[in-house]
This record gives structure tokens, sequence and C-alpha cells, in this order.
């Protein structure tokens, strides 16, 4: 370096000797001074070219040449603020949507759990799902203990099986209790997963026999370290769970979170615990119990279908060893065709990924489009300015900048802008990541997702801007390629002679129009699919409603009373002044489901079963149709009866009279069959969701003759005073009563509100990519209007010359508009519903391709794009034709 | 300087701007515009330096050390860059001049093949 600038030190001052020598030269052969001056000069050539191409000779010039570029094109980009800002926003909004729903995808989709050969795990389920047989802890892919014992003695075509289920566990006592999310664990699965532990030791086979009372508690590694500051000594300290003081044996790796995906593990405890933690429970031996999820590795060398095949003839033997009693012989008919197959589970389990894959998929696919729009629109940008500046390019070449230079250039200050847009955008993927999972989170399923940076959003962020800026750096690059210098210089301006681009470009805003117009039809769907949805009448009226949870299996109350106790509570919450109405229910709205198999009068099926006190139908406000509700004469030992729903009479009783009719119900384990008379009809309400189409049939029965009570009960309260308020009272209320009663609320609207959420993320989402896709497109609508009417000035002064009106101006410029916008809305209009099929699943009471939509979304990007052109418009008709014509 | 005096200058071929200032500067060390000046005098103006490109020309040489630069008066007492031939440069020029020299006398075989029969 150091001898290069010697070398180079005094370069001018050397040429310009040189020009004077050859100067002297011409004077002695006689010219003039000032002749034999410029003849030197113009003998030797441009100075600046010849001392920059001397220099390049000593440089790593590239190195140079990209520093000055990005000196150069940061103060070109420092000089128009406003297409700055425009580009560099448009390019971080695209950008950071698409990490943000990448990140998600990531999270909930992409990525293997990070236990031993993932590839190999595989969950084992029910061929085909339980049908809704016996009593499920969640979906169908779960299993009993009974019939885990099964598998874990019989199965050969699987290395280290195991079994786990998460579950809610209180830790603490007194005051510092709190709820944290656990697992039962059999004794093989850490072993099995070949996950070593962070601290101690994991539980073993050797830990996970039955009665082994309380052998030790592993602990998740947040929770080592949020609970106990990352305490050194922590193996061996007791952890009061269920208010069992249990030994700590050991801590989880970081990496380790658990099995399913969103939901991270605290606490793990092994099944054989269960009986000791909870004196009651009698899960582990229950064979109608459906709760466990069982998984294993695939031996090596054994295909998923071999395995299959293999357990498919094994479990016969297994399910008939399970046999669950109390059941009619029809319902156990069921249970005998139950056989076990296995299916991949090395992404871990997922009720994320199953009820957000699709949205997230799709909305990766917005995103996408929006990523499009936006380089679409940052080349149109780049278009217009080069365009602009193709004055600037000309004088540059013509001063001996080589082609290659401006090209690199034009590249350089691409790259400036994706680089800017890039970081803006990981910033804002970061803030759109969180906000989609608050968005998602609810009260009653706390989200927990891994969304550290990883290399592969990182890789992706870099694709999409490196790719973005390749493309849009190319189109002006190649531009000011094609232009010749002289024209360019003569025309002194952006002229009539680039109507190639002009093309180009009218067809990058066609295809924006196109895009937004699919986008807006888009958001217009799943927003008026939610609207739908909250329009929805579930047959009872949500608001004002407050839900109390109620525990009390820490009293010491017996069984024989759990009944009373709930009664006594019910009692003592009715007593609040502020509570209007308050009934208990074993089934809450859209919670859970209860069937039983039932006989009226000869005709056979199945009906949903609620066990409600008096002024249960009052305080959900579901009208009567016809006899009487429940009240305090209905006990239990007074004669069994029943409120049922329209749709109930409609499936058993056709056109009878229902009242009086009686209901023979199926026996099930703890539900002997009984013989309920039916005393009154009460008008359908939706039993598993709003997007139910019809009503099952539902059948209620007073409370007080609810054949299996447990220690606990939830009551519904209606008030008009604000239900914060409310809770308070009642919480006041419950506890000075009995501090050993465990209490939680759910607010019902909220709750089913909560069960909305992927439309409503759908529609929040949708609607602000279509409102940003139309921004965008209006944007690029903007320029290029603002661009051909530049083009076209003199034109347009030529007109005004010969007595054209400023109306007659404006329609001309409002028609170019038009003609864009059409075609656009016609592509669109073609393309939509291609696009919006895939999303039917997803949409509440609207069809994809639903005309009305299409057209009002046409109808509103055509107006929108009308007005996007008016300024260009007005500007247009304020061209001096004097002006005009003379600078042509 | 008319159209006709024009038409008789060549434009130098590509690299061989350098072998020719290699071979100005056996004589002894030049300042620029003299070794331009010599170039064009010892053709008898037919070959025209391309001055734009005698700079870079030079410090292509200098980089590759064939040639050095030493502080020097120039004739008219002028303080100037005097450019001088190396060991390296020395070498290097006659071996370029016998590449030249085959190069030269092959393209005028081709050119001319008839010169050499013996008809």
């Amino acid at each position: 370096m150091k001898r290069r600038e010697r070398m180079l030190r005094g370069l001018d001052q050397e040429i310009r000797d040189h020009i004077e020598m050859a100067t002297q030269d011409n004077i002695d052969r006689g010219m003039s001074p000032e002749e034999a001056h410029y003849a030197a000069v113009r003998k030797f050539g441009n100075v600046t070219r010849v001392q920059e191409d001397t220099r390049e000779v000593w440089s790593f010039t590239w190195f140079e040449n990209a520093l000055q570029d990005v000196r150069f094109g940061l103060r070109k980009l420092r000089k128009s603020p406003g297409f700055t800002i425009v580009a560099v926003l448009t390019l971080a909004l695209g950008i950071g949507a698409n990490t943000a729903i990448f990140h998600l995808i990531d999270a909930v989709r992409l990525r293997s759990l990070p236990v031993r050969d993932p590839q190999s795990l595989v969950s084992l389920q029910i061929k085909g799902g339980n049908h809704g047989f016996g009593i499920n802890a969640g979906d169908e892919s779960l299993l009993t203990y009974p019939l885990w014992e099964q598998i874990r003695d019989h199965q050969t075509s699987l290395s280290g099986a195991f079994a786990w289920e998460s579950w809610d566990f209180n830790v603490g006592l007194g005051a510092q209790k709190k709820s944290v999310i656990g697992l039962w664990v059999s004794g093989e699965m850490f072993r099995s997963l070949g996950i070593l532990p962070e601290k101690g030791r994991f539980l073993t086979t050797e830990d996970d026999r039955a009665g082994c009372g309380t052998p030790g508690v592993v602990l998740s590694y947040a929770f080592w370290r949020t609970q106990f500051g990352s305490d050194e000594s922590i193996v061996g300290q007791k952890l009061i769970v269920d208010s069992h003081p249990i030994e700590i044996i050991g801590v989880a790796p970081a990496k380790f979170t658990g099995l399913e995906i969103g939901k991270a593990f605290d606490i793990a405890v092994p099944f054989c615990s269960g009986p000791a933690l909870n004196s009651k429970d009698t899960n582990l031996s229950r064979r109608e119990f459906f709760w466990v999820l069982v998984m294993g590795h695939l031996k090596s060398g054994v295909t998923l279908a071999h395995a299959s095949a293999e357990l498919e003839t094994l479990s016969r033997g297994m399910i008939e060893a399970t046999v669950p009693s109390g059941y009619s012989e029809d319902a156990l008919k069921t249970y005998h065709d139950f056989r076990l197959t296995t299916l991949p589970a090395g992404g871990g389990i997922s009720n994320l990924r199953q009820s957000y894959s699709a949205s997230l998929w799709l909305l990766l696919g917005i995103t996408g489009l929006v990523l499009l729009i936006a380089c679409a629109n940052i080349a149109n940008l780049m278009l217009v300015r080069s365009s602009v500046r193709g004055r600037e390019m000309a004088v540059r070449l013509a001063l001996g900048a080589s082609y290659w230079r401006l090209a690199t250039q034009m590249i350089t200050e691409s790259l400036l802008l994706a680089g800017t847009g890039a970081a803006l955008g990981l910033v804002l993927a970061k803030v759109f990541s969180h906000t989609l999972i608050s968005l998602i989170r609810t009260e009653g399923d706390r989200l927990q997702l891994d969304l550290s940076l990883d290399w592969r959003v990182l890789l992706f962020v870099s694709a999409v801007a490196i790719t973005t800026s390749v493309v849009f750096g190319l189109a002006p690059a190649f531009e000011s390629l094609r232009k010749e210098p002289v024209d360019a210089l003569k025309s002194g301006g952006p002229k009539t002679g680039s109507r190639q681009s002009h093309a180009f470009q009218r067809v990058l805003v066609v295809s924006q129009i196109a895009i937004s117009l699919v986008l807006l039809v888009g958001a217009f769907l799943f927003v008026l699919s939610f609207w739908n949805l909250t329009k929805v009448d579930p047959g009872f009226r949500q608001d004002g409603v407050l839900i109390a949870y109620m525990g009390f299996d820490k009293m010491g109350v017996t069984p024989e009373h759990y009944d009373d106790t709930a009664r006594q509570l019910l009692a003592q919450i009715r007593s609040i002044p502020l509570v209007e109405s308050a009934a208990t229910s074993t089934h809450l709205p859209f919670n859970g489901s209860w069937t039983s198999g039932v006989d009226v009068g000869g005709v056979q099926g199945q009906s949903k079963f609620s066990w409600v006190s008096p002024g249960y139908l009052r305080t959900l406000q579901i009208p009567l149709a016809a006899g009487r509700d429940f009240n305090d004469r209905d006990t239990a030992t007074s004669p069994r009866v029943a409120i049922v729903s329209q749709s109930f009479v409609h499936k058993f009783l056709g056109a009878h009279d229902p009242i009086g009719k009686v209901i023979r119900t199926a026996p099930e384990p703890d539900y002997p069959a009984a013989v309920y008379e039916i005393i009154g009809v009460a008008k359908d309400t939706k039993y598993t969701g709003l997007r139910e189409e019809t009503p099952p049939a539902e059948a209620y029965a007073p409370s007080t003759q609810f054949p299996a009570p447990g220690p606990d009960t939830a009551v519904l309260i209606r008030s008009s005073a604000p239900l914060s308020a409310v809770s308070a009272a009642v919480r006041d209320k419950v506890t000075s009563a009995s501090s050993e009663i465990d209490i939680e609320f759910v607010v019902l609207k909220k709750s089913i509100e909560d069960r909305m959420i992927r439309e409503r993320l759908l529609a929040l989402l949708s609607g602000s990519f279509g409102f940003l896709a139309l921004i965008l497109a209006m944007i690029g609508l903007y320029g290029v209007i603002s661009y051909i009417v530049t083009l076209r000035r003199a034109e347009i002064g030529i007109r005004m010359a010969l007595g054209a009106s400023r109306k007659n101006i404006v329609t001309i410029v409002l028609g170019q508009t038009l003609s864009l916008t059409f075609l656009g809305i016609a592509v669109g209009a073609l393309l939509a519903p291609l696009a919006t099929r895939g999303a039917a699943a997803l949409l509440y009471g609207i069809r994809p391709q639903d005309p009305f939509t299409l057209v009002a979304a046409s109808v509103f990007l055509g107006s929108v794009a009308l007005c996007a052109s008016v300024i260009p418009a007005r500007r247009a008709t304020l061209v001096d034709p004097m002006i005009a014509l003379r600078y042509e | 300087m008319s159209t006709k005096e024009e038409k008789n200058r060549i434009e130098l071929l590509q690299g061989t701007l350098d072998l020719l200032i290699l071979r100005t500067l056996l004589l002894g060390p030049a300042h620029g515009h003299a070794i331009a000046k010599a170039i064009e005098f010892r053709s008898d103006d037919v070959l025209q330096v391309e001055q734009g490109s005698l700079y870079p020309a030079l410090h292509r040489l200098l980089k590759r050390r064939w040639i050095s630069v030493e502080e020097g008066t120039s004739e008219n007492n002028r303080r100037a860059k005097f450019y001088q031939l190396t060991t390296l440069g020395r070498t290097q020029l006659a071996l370029e001049t016998s590449k030249w020299d085959k190069l030269t006398a092959a393209i005028g075989r081709i050119l001319r093949p008839t010169e050499e029969g013996p008809s």
C-alpha cells in the first residue's frame, strides 16, 4: 500500500507537466499558444479518466470502487429521503412479515425434537381414532394406561417404547402455591430419548414401579433457573408437588422442553406416583380413560409400514386383555375392533401444528405475495429514478465512466436499500412474531415457543433480501446500459425514447394491482368470515357470564358429601348481591363433551348429557320451549327427570309430544343404566363450538341426580356488574368459608373468543396484509402515472397550446390509470378464485368464490386507484405549455 | 494535424505499448512526455501513443518492478519523474522482444506467403 502511495504521489502534477510540455512542442511547431494548449489536451485525453485508470493499476479496485459506490449510494439515498424511506419501509415490512411468519412456521412445524434419532421416533395410536369411546382427556391420539402396560410388555417392533402425558400440578404451599405444567412419564422415557441430565439423574424403570410412592421429580432447565436461580445444590432438595414433598433427583438440559411443541414442561414425575399424589386417583387402572401418549423408536431396519402391520396383528391380544367393564355389549364392539398403528412423531406432538399449520402456510403465501408487490414497487421506484437520472448517467458515461461501473453503482445502491430494509425487517420480524404469539396465546394455553433466532431464519431473510435487491437492482442497470448517452444528453431529461421501460413498468403495475386484488379478496373473505362467526347465535347469551371452577379435594370432604359441598358453594355464591343468577353444570359451553347411548321409545342413538342445577337455563338465557325447569324438589331420591333440546325431540320423537316420554341410558363405568322422564324442552344451543352446523341431541338432568360427583364444581354466574368485581366478591365469599378451596375464574365470552383465535388471527393479518398490499400497489401506480405524466409533458403542453381544456388533460391521465387498473383487476379476478380455493376450510359462512366479495374488492381497489392518480393528473393540468415546449 | 496525416497513423496493439516503453527506456531514463515523444519520433510518427494509456502502462510496469522511478530535472530545468529500466525489466524486454519477433514473423508468413517461396 505504501509503495503505491509513493508511486502515485504527484501524478496530477506529472500529467499537468506532460500537457505543458506537449503544448510547448506545439508552439515550437508554430501553433498559437491557445491552439497549442487545446491540441495538447485533446491529444492527452480525459485527465480524470487517465488518473483513475492509473490508480486502478495499483489497487484492489473492486474494493475501492465498492467503498466509493457505498459512499456515493448513501449520499444519493440521503438526497432523496422520500424515495429512500418508502423503499426501505416497503422492504422492511415485506421482509419483516415474511420472517415472522416463517419463524413461527419453523418453530411450530419444521423443527425436529432435540432427542436421539428423531426421524425414527413414532407414536402409537388407535387406528382411525377411538371414535369417542370412553372418556378422553384430549384428542384421539391417546391410549389408556392398561393398554400402555400391554404395549410395554408385548410389543416387539419398537425399541424403548415409553408413555407420557402432560398434566397440571400445583407446586409449593399456601400463598406460594402455583400451577405448573407437569409430565407423567414412564421410566423408559428419558433413556429412550437419549438425553442426558444437566444435573443429577433422570427417572428410570427402577423408579417407575407400581406402588412406588414418590421416588423423585425431575425439573426442566427453565424451571430450575427461574424458580431456584440455577441452584447448584438442587439435587436432593424437596419440591412440594400437590402437597407432597418429593425429592428433586435431576434437571433436564436446556434444549429439552418436552415433547409437545408450544407447551414446555416444568416438572416430570413417574406414572407410578399417581396413586401417592392423589389418593383417589385410579387413572392407572382405568380401562376406559384415554389419557397417555405412547411413543418409541423404530428398530433399525424396520420401516413404519412394517411396524404398523406388526403392531396391528399384536394389538388384538392387547385390546382383548384390556376390555373395560360396565359397558353395554354394543358399546364394547367398538372397543374390540380397536387396532394399534404407528405414526411418525419426530417433530413432537403439537396441537398448535394441527390447528395452525394450514393458516400459517396460508399466511406465508400471503406475505410472500406482499413481498412480491414490495419488490415490484422497489423496481418501479428505481426505474422511475433511473430514468429521471438518465441525464446524470449520460454525463457520467460521457465523462468516461464505464457501463460496468454504472451498473455496479446501481446494484450497490439497491444492495444498500435491501440491507437497510433487511436489518429493519429483522427488527420488525421480532416485533411481529411476538405480536403473533401474543395473538394466539390464551389464558388457558400458556404458549411457549422457542423463538430464538436460528440460522435457517437468518438464511431465509438474507435470501429474500439478496434476491430482492438483485431483482430490482438489475432492472435499472439494464435500463441505463441500453440508453445511448448522446441521446440522453440531448434530450436533457427523461425522454420518450424509453418506450420499452415504460412497457415494463406498466407490466409491473398491472401485476401489482392483480396481486393486490387477490390479497384484498382474501382479506375481505377472512374478515367477513370472522364477522360471520362473531354474529353466530349460539343459542345462549355469552356476555355477562363468569365461570368459577372450584376444587375442594384438600378439604377432606368424603365422596358422599361432594354433592352437598358443591351445593353449599353454589348457595354461597347465589347469596352475593352482585350475582343475578348462578348454576352448576357438568358441561360448560364449547368445553369437552359427554355422550351417552340412549333409547327413547325404541329409537336408539346418542345424546349429549349434562347435569345442571336449577337456574342453569336462566343463567345462560336458554329459552324453555315447553314444560318446566328443574327445581329444588328434583333431588337425588326423586324420580329421574330430564329436559331435552329441540334437536333431541326431532331426532328421537319426531312429531310426538315429548313431555312425559322416557329416556333409557346405556350403562358406562360409574354411570349405571338409568331411566329419565322428559319434563321440558329447551331451545337448541351449539354444543362443541360456534362453527357447529347442526346442534346435537342434548339432554339436561338435575345435578342432584349426577351419578359420579367429584371434589370439584363449576359454577356459571350471571351478573350485569363488571365481572372482575364479581370474581373478587366470589373469591372473598368462598375463601372466607374455607381457605382450602382452589378457585379459578374464566369469563365465558372471553373463552369463546379465545376459541376463535385462528379466525381472528387470519382476519387481522390478512386484513392488514391486504391493506399493506393496497398501499404498496397504489404507491407503484402513483409512481408510474407521475412518470408517464412527466414523459408526456411536451405532448400535454402541445395539446394545451392547441386548446385542450384541463378536463381533457385530466381525462387523458385518468384514462391511463383506468386502463392499467382494469387490466390489473381483470388478471386479479382470474387469479383470485384459484388462490382462495385452498382457504375454503378456514372460512365460515362464506364461499371462497363468493362473487360479491370479488366485486366489492374490485370496486374498492378501482376507487383507491383513481384517488391515487388524481395528484399526478392535477399536476399534468398545471403544465405551462410554453415552458413544456421550450424544454423540448 | 491534417486528416491525411492521421490516416497514416496506427493505433498501438494492446500490450505493445509496454514493450515500446521498455525499449525506449533502454536508451536511458526518461519522463512521461519524453517517452511518448520518443515512440512517435522513432516510428516516424506512424505510431501514436494513446496518451491516456501511457500513465496506466507506466504504473503497470512499476508495479511489476520492470521499471523504477526517480525525481530528476528535465531538459528545461524542471523537476520531473524519470522512469528507468530495472534489471528485471531488461530481462523482460529481451524476452518480450524475441516473442515479438516470432509473432511478427509468423504473422508475416501468413499475410505474404508468396514472398517466402522461390518464385
